[in-house]
Formats: structure tokens, C-alpha cells, sequence
């Protein structure tokens, strides 16, 4: 395992794709949760909203380079004919996306934390007065929200990675994991059924996953913060093992 | 002797390059790659599927009809009537000396507030049918005194806030169909409002004191509210007689009204010539906010979402393709004017994409439509020409963004980055307008300036100035008209195509 994930590092490392799509992520992820605490209103009283998971706004769009990093990963190998090299080296499939998979956590938690650092820090900035406890990574759901916002951002990399190597075309994807990620929640916001419309909001990978910002009115979110973390979990793995087994029986 | 030789020339006729030759070209390669037909194939489909979806997800069988006005749109038609019949023509006067108007905070908790739209005055209305044609004059909450017909005219009159010290003064008269309304500072010089022709008043009609209090629009939501007014000086004349007043709700369980606060009711005291009225709701055309169950033709075309993935990683990778293959020396072999190339390209991407969506679009719509009001949904109503429009727009809408994909495509020369980035530059903005929390500015902003801007081209909802709601592109409202919200998808487009045959010439293939 060692020999591939070093193999797997040295390619990531050694081209200059990755790291400015990581750079994307932050500068992204900072630029939209500075927009969206600028703009909102604030009163005497408070924000009128959950300061904290508006703060982190900019992670709807920081996600999209890390799935670009992610597919490219693997389906980057399949449209250059480097899987084959790959596969020689270290015939043993399943240890290559496992390896590209810690890899992969890696470079994204590094990422996401400086990426919802950079936001915690700009909304501290931004807003006004941000309360005693309000955007304190000491206060208890604030540090869930910042971690969660990391974790996050990692399974969304697992699922991307997985989608990559099921469908191989990069292109495909990509558009795949985006509509699972944007399409989803808008076309279940637009079922005329609550019931039904709270069901698909405890689904949707990204709904789901990014419960796990909010800090005030628990109660009336469709999905707990964890359970909500745990369903894009789900997704993340349900893509790998997906990808991994075709992986293992198909021809590259 | 010698011979001269004369160099070999093929027989054959050298072959034209003109457009046209490049345009076959560039449609023999997407019909034949299997891949671009069933993306292009996904189009109707997703379209289609997702009407059906939408159309049959929502039952509302058994719920109260929605009240439509004399327009045939939808409207709001609650409100608190003190009347009696009244035969003939004639006029009615009262003075309004006070509006109070009380907003819910929280459950339970109403505190007195300013409703801009409040309304208290005078209405004469063909019965207590809701939708019946109607004229009123009233004083409002903070817009002085209009006179209203037929549910979406408005005419303002004199200005101010009704007060104890400064009542208003107001009279209709009936001659006919015609019904006139009139003002006044003092009760003596009166000055003429508006006149309306109001058709279908029959010969004896519901005449009286009304009080509307619709609710207040903030922050991305609403809070109910309800008003008490004063009216003194209650009169009738020529031909009106005098007689028992009687008072009640009109619309009480309509699904356009949202109904009182909790701990408030609608109520009338009073005897002889003063009353005081108490009503919450509202007598004006029915918005998104105000009818939360219904529908409109956006929701139903939600599949344009998904097939908008799917003509973007199409257009992306009719060019990305040929570079991964090399198939792009090829090409510019052939065809060495490189940008006639890229706008063939283009033209067949678009043509054949805006035929898939026109297909999906024009055959969704009314399907969807169907469905939705077999299973009771209220839609609310459209023209043919606005339906064809947003058909023929959604179709367009898929196409130009297939070429921005194919543009971006051709300046990234990767597919996975140019499907993120016009996928997030399209889709995106969408989403981040569906926040909750995102002021109405900047949801406005995102919608006027980001590609996503086009979804105008669906929108089918008219806001009206006498209705105060959030007017915000998530609940259908957008801040350009259709085709120009469309004119900044194709000016991104345009713009990418022109930076992507620029390079095209510059770089090597």
C-alpha cells in the first residue's frame, strides 16, 4: 500500500491541475461566504439568520473544483492511457483507488480547512458584530458546523472519485455528480408535496450533507446534522464501492 | 527530341470547402458518435419525465377551489363585508377616521404595526361570491386613498394616513354599470377618484363597508396581519335607503388567504351612522405568496435542470473529444480556417439542441399542466403565446448553454473542467437565489448579471404594484423580461465563442 500511495502523491504533486483547483476551492469558498455575510442584513438584535451557516455559504460553490479534482483523478488516467501504466505497476485495483482515495482526503482536508477557516475568519471581519458566541470555533455548534464543513467537502471528493471511476469519461462525470449535487435539491424544491419534498431533502447528497452548518432552529431542519452528514456518507461510499467493483471487473 | 512530361493531375475535380461543406462535416461527426445522440435523446426525455413527475407528485383533490377574477387569473377575494342590498343607483358616503393595523410576530404575539396595504372604505359587489366584479374606494395603510375595480386596477387618489384629526372622506355612486369614486377632506367638496365600468353587477348588488388587511411581505417570508377601522357618517343617498347592516367574512376558507392570526377574528360593532370593522385579507389578484398551492409552468419544466447537465456535458465534449482523440488535426486539416470550424460546430450544437428542447418543452408543458390540474393542483393560468414562448425559451435556453459549454470547452480544452464551470455559472446562481436567507437585492443581482439570468425566459408570474410580496426570482419573479434575461446567457455565450476562436487561430492544436 505504501509504494501506491506514494506513486499516487508523486502524480498528484507533480502536475499543476490539483493545486490550483485546491486554490479554487478556498478562493471560491472565501469569496462567497464574504459576499453573503456583507450583504445580509443585521439589526441591533442579530442577523435574523444563522450566522454561522451563512458564513460557510461559499462551500455550494467551493464543492464544484473538488469534485473536478476528484473525477480528474481517476478518469484524467483513463483519457491519457496512464490507467494502464497504473494497473501494471500495482496490479492490485482495488489498493489503487484506495490509495488514490486517502490521497485524496488529504490534499482536501488541508483544502477545506483553510478554505472554512479563511470563511470563519472573513465573517468575523465582515459582520458586524458577531455576538459573544456566534462564529467562535470554542462554541460547540460552530466547531461541528466547521469540521462537519470539512468532512463534507471530503466525502464530496469520495464521491466524486467513485463516480469518476464507474462512468471513466470525465465529462460524464462531472455532469453527473453536479446535477446529483445542484439538480437534486432544486427539483425537489420544486414537488408540490411536503411530504415528498422533505423525503428528497433528506436524500439529496448536498441538502442532506449541509445540515450539518446549521446552529439555531435544529428542530426544523428534515435531517439531525450528523444523520445529514451521514447520508452524503452513504452516497461517498455507496460511488467507491460502485467504482471499485467495476474497477475490478471491467478492463481498463 | 525530347519529350516534355507533363506533371500528374488527378482526374477527379478538387473538392469545394466551402461553409456548407464544413457544416456537413461537423454534422456527420455528431450523429455519428452514439453518445452525443443519447445526451441530445436525454433532453425530451428529462423534460418530459419530470412533468410527468411534478405533474402527478402533488394531489390537492377535495380542496376549495381557488377564486378567479372577471380577468380569469387567479385572486385573492377575502376580506370583512358589512352590507345590504341595495337596488338601482344610487350613493354611498362614509368618512374613515381611523386604520389600525396589528402584524403577527410569533404565534400568539400581534403587535400593532404598519400594513401599506390595509384597506378600509367602501365596495359595491355583485354578491359575497368570491371572483364576483366589484368597484371600492378605501384609504389604506400607508398608499392615502385608491379606487380599485376588477381586481387589478388601481387608480391612486389624495395622498396621506387617515387620523382622527384628518378623516377621509370617501362616496361611491352606482349609475348603471358605471361606478364612480370620489374623496373628500371635509365631507362637502369632493373630488372624483376614479370611474369604472364594472359589467355583471346585476340590478340589486352587495353594497357596504369593507376591511382588508393582507399579509406583510419581509425577509423572504410573510406574516399575517389584521386591521380595525373607524367609519362615521354613514350615509346613503338617491334612491339608497337606509336600513339593517349585516357583517361577515367573504372567503373565509379560501385557499388565497392565509387567515387571521391566531387570536384574532373579523368582527363588526357599531349601529346608525358608525361602525367599527375589523378584517383581515385582501381583495386583489392573487401572487405567488398569497397561493402557495398553486403551481406555475416553471415548476413543471424542472427537467430542464437535468437536461441542461446533459446538453452541457454534450457541447463540452464535441470539442474536447476531438482534442483527447487528436481527431482536432485532422479537422483543421480539412479545414484550416479554424474559426469557420468552431462556428459550424456551434451552429449544429444549437440547431439540433434547441430541436431536442423545442421537442421536450412544447410536448412537457401542456402535459405536465394536464396532470397536475386532473390531480386538483391549481396552475396559474397562462396564453398559448406565453406558454409557446417559454417552450421555445427553455428550448433556446438549452441550446446557448450548450454552446457556452462548447466555447469553454474549446478554451480549456478539457472536459472536466468546462462542464464544472458552466454547469456552476448556470446552474448555481439558482441555487444560491433559493436561499432563504439571501436578501432580495442580491438575489436580483445574481439573476440580472450571471448567466443565470436566463431562467427569465420562464418566468409567467406578473407582479402588481398593489400587492406587496416577495417579488424575488426564487418564487418566479425576475428582475429582467424574458428575452432579455435570455440576451445575457447569449451574451456570455457569444462572448466565450469569440475568446474561444481567438485562441483556436493563436494556439497550436
Amino acid at each position: 500500500m505504501r509504494p501506491a500511495l506514494h506513486a499516487e502523491w508523486t502524480k498528484l504533486r507533480t502536475v499543476a491541475g490539483p493545486l490550483w483547483l485546491l486554490l479554487a476551492t478556498v478562493a471560491a469558498t472565501v469569496a462567497v461566504s464574504a459576499v453573503a455575510t456583507s450583504v445580509v442584513n443585521c439589526t441591533a438584535s442579530g442577523c435574523g439568520s444563522d450566522t454561522t451557516k451563512l458564513s460557510l455559504t461559499g462551500v455550494h460553490l467551493g464543492q464544484a473544483p473538488v469534485a473536478v479534482l476528484a473525477v480528474l483523478i481517476i478518469s484524467g488516467e483513463y483519457g491519457s492511457g496512464m490507467l494502464r501504466t497504473t494497473l501494471t505497476a500495482v496490479p492490485r485495483r482495488v489498493t489503487v483507488l484506495a490509495a488514490k482515495a486517502v490521497i485524496l482526503t488529504g490534499v482536501v482536508a488541508v483544502g477545506g480547512a483553510v478554505a472554512v477557516l479563511g470563511s470563519v475568519l472573513a465573517g468575523r471581519l465582515v459582520l458586524p458584530e458577531p455576538g459573544d458566541r456566534a462564529l467562535s470555533l470554542a462554541d460547540g455548534p460552530t466547531l461541528r458546523a466547521a469540521l462537519g464543513t470539512v468532512l463534507y467537502l471530503i466525502l464530496i471528493g469520495l464521491l466524486s472519485l467513485g463516480f469518476g471511476t464507474a462512468v471513466r469519461d470525465a465529462a460524464t462525470s462531472m455532469g453527473v455528480v453536479l446535477g446529483l449535487l445542484y439538480v437534486f435539491p432544486i427539483v425537489s424544491g420544486t414537488v408540490s408535496d411536503p411530504e415528498l419534498q422533505r423525503l428528497l431533502g433528506k436524500f439529496a447528497p448536498m441538502s442532506a450533507g449541509l445540515a450539518i452548518q446549521a446552529t439555531t432552529h435544529l428542530g426544523s431542519l428534515p435531517i439531525s446534522p450528523w444523520a445529514g452528514l451521514g447520508v452524503t456518507a452513504g452516497w461517498a461510499a455507496a460511488a467507491l464501492l460502485t467504482g471499485g467493483l467495476l474497477l475490478r471487473i471491467r478492463d481498463a | 527530341m525530347t519529350s516534355t512530361s507533363t506533371p500528374y493531375r488527378s482526374a477527379r475535380r478538387a473538392g469545394r470547402d466551402g461553409f456548407a461543406q464544413v457544416l456537413h462535416a461537423e454534422w456527420t461527426k455528431f450523429r455519428t458518435v452514439r453518445s452525443r445522440l443519447i445526451g441530445t435523446g436525454a433532453v425530451p426525455l428529462m423534460l418530459v419525465l419530470f412533468a410527468l413527475l411534478a405533474g402527478a407528485g402533488g394531489n390537492q383533490q377535495g380542496s376549495p377551489p381557488v377564486p378567479v377574477g372577471p380577468h380569469g387569473g387567479p385572486v385573492t377575494d377575502s376580506f370583512y363585508f358589512v352590507h345590504r342590498p341595495l337596488g338601482g343607483n344610487g350613493s354611498i358616503i362614509v368618512s374613515v377616521s381611523a386604520l389600525r393595523s396589528s402584524i403577527a410576530q410569533g404565534p400568539g404575539d400581534l403587535r400593532s404595526g404598519t400594513v401599506p396595504w390595509a384597506k378600509a372604505g367602501l365596495v359595491i359587489k355583485k354578491g359575497t361570491r368570491q371572483g364576483s366584479p366589484y368597484a371600492a374606494i378605501m384609504a389604506t395603510g400607508s398608499h392615502g386613498v385608491r379606487m380599485q375595480d376588477g381586481y387589478v386596477n388601481d387608480t391612486a387618489g389624495p395622498p396621506g394616513r387617515v387620523s382622527a384629526e384628518s378623516p377621509r372622506w370617501l362616496r361611491l355612486d352606482r349609475s348603471g354599470d358605471t361606478v364612480t369614486g370620489y374623496a373628500s377632506a371635509d365631507g362637502t367638496k369632493w373630488t372624483r377618484v376614479g370611474t369604472a365600468q364594472v359589467s355583471g353587477l346585476g340590478p340589486t348588488a352587495q353594497v357596504g363597508l369593507f376591511v382588508a388587511s393582507p399579509s406583510v411581505a419581509g425577509g423572504g417570508g410573510t406574516a399575517g396581519s389584521v386591521s380595525t377601522a373607524t367609519f362615521e357618517d354613514l350615509r346613503t343617498r338617491a334612491g339608497w335607503a337606509d336600513g339593517d347592516w349585516t357583517g361577515g367574512q367573504v372567503g373565509a376558507g379560501s385557499p388565497s388567504f392565509a387567515g387571521y392570526p391566531r387570536n384574532a377574528s373579523g368582527s363588526f360593532a357599531g349601529s346608525g351612522d358608525r361602525f367599527t370593522v375589523t378584517g383581515a385579507g385582501d381583495i386583489a389578484p392573487a401572487v405567488r405568496d398569497s397561493l402557495p398551492t398553486g403551481g406555475h409552468l416553471r415548476d413543471l419544466l424542472a427537467g430542464t435542470f437535468a437536461a441542461l447537465i446533459a446538453v452541457i456535458v454534450v457541447g463540452a465534449l464535441f470539442i474536447t473529444e476531438e482534442y483527447r482523440s487528436k481527431m482536432i488535426r485532422l479537422t483543421l486539416s480539412a479545414s484550416p480556417r479554424r474559426g469557420r470550424v468552431l462556428v459550424a460546430k456551434a451552429i449544429v450544437l444549437w440547431a439540433v439542441t434547441f430541436v431536442a428542447g423545442a421537442a421536450g418543452a412544447i410536448l412537457a408543458a401542456p402535459l405536465g399542466e394536464r396532470l397536475a390540474r386532473d390531480n386538483g393542483v391549481y396552475i396559474f393560468p397562462v396564453s398559448y403565446s406565453t406558454e409557446l414562448r417559454v417552450a421555445l425559451g427553455t428550448a433556446a435556453l438549452l441550446a446557448t448553454a450548450s454552446v457556452l459549454a462548447l466555447s469553454v470547452g474549446a478554451l480549456f480544452r478539457r472536459s472536466a473542467g468546462a462542464v464544472a464551470m458552466v454547469t456552476v455559472t448556470v446552474v448555481l446562481p439558482y441555487v444560491l437565489i433559493a436561499l432563504p436567507f439571501l436578501p432580495a437585492g442580491v438575489a436580483k443581482g445574481v439573476a440580472t448579471a450571471t448567466p443565470g439570468a436566463v431562467f427569465a425566459v420562464q418566468q409567467t408570474l406578473v407582479p402588481y404594484h398593489q400587492v406587496a410580496s416577495n417579488y424575488t426570482p426564487y418564487y418566479g419573479y425576475y428582475p429582467l423580461a424574458p428575452w432579455a434575461g435570455f440576451a445575457v446567457l447569449a451574451c456570455y455565450a457569444v462572448a466565450a465563442l469569440a475568446a474561444a476562436a481567438v485562441l483556436l487561430d493563436r494556439r497550436d492544436a
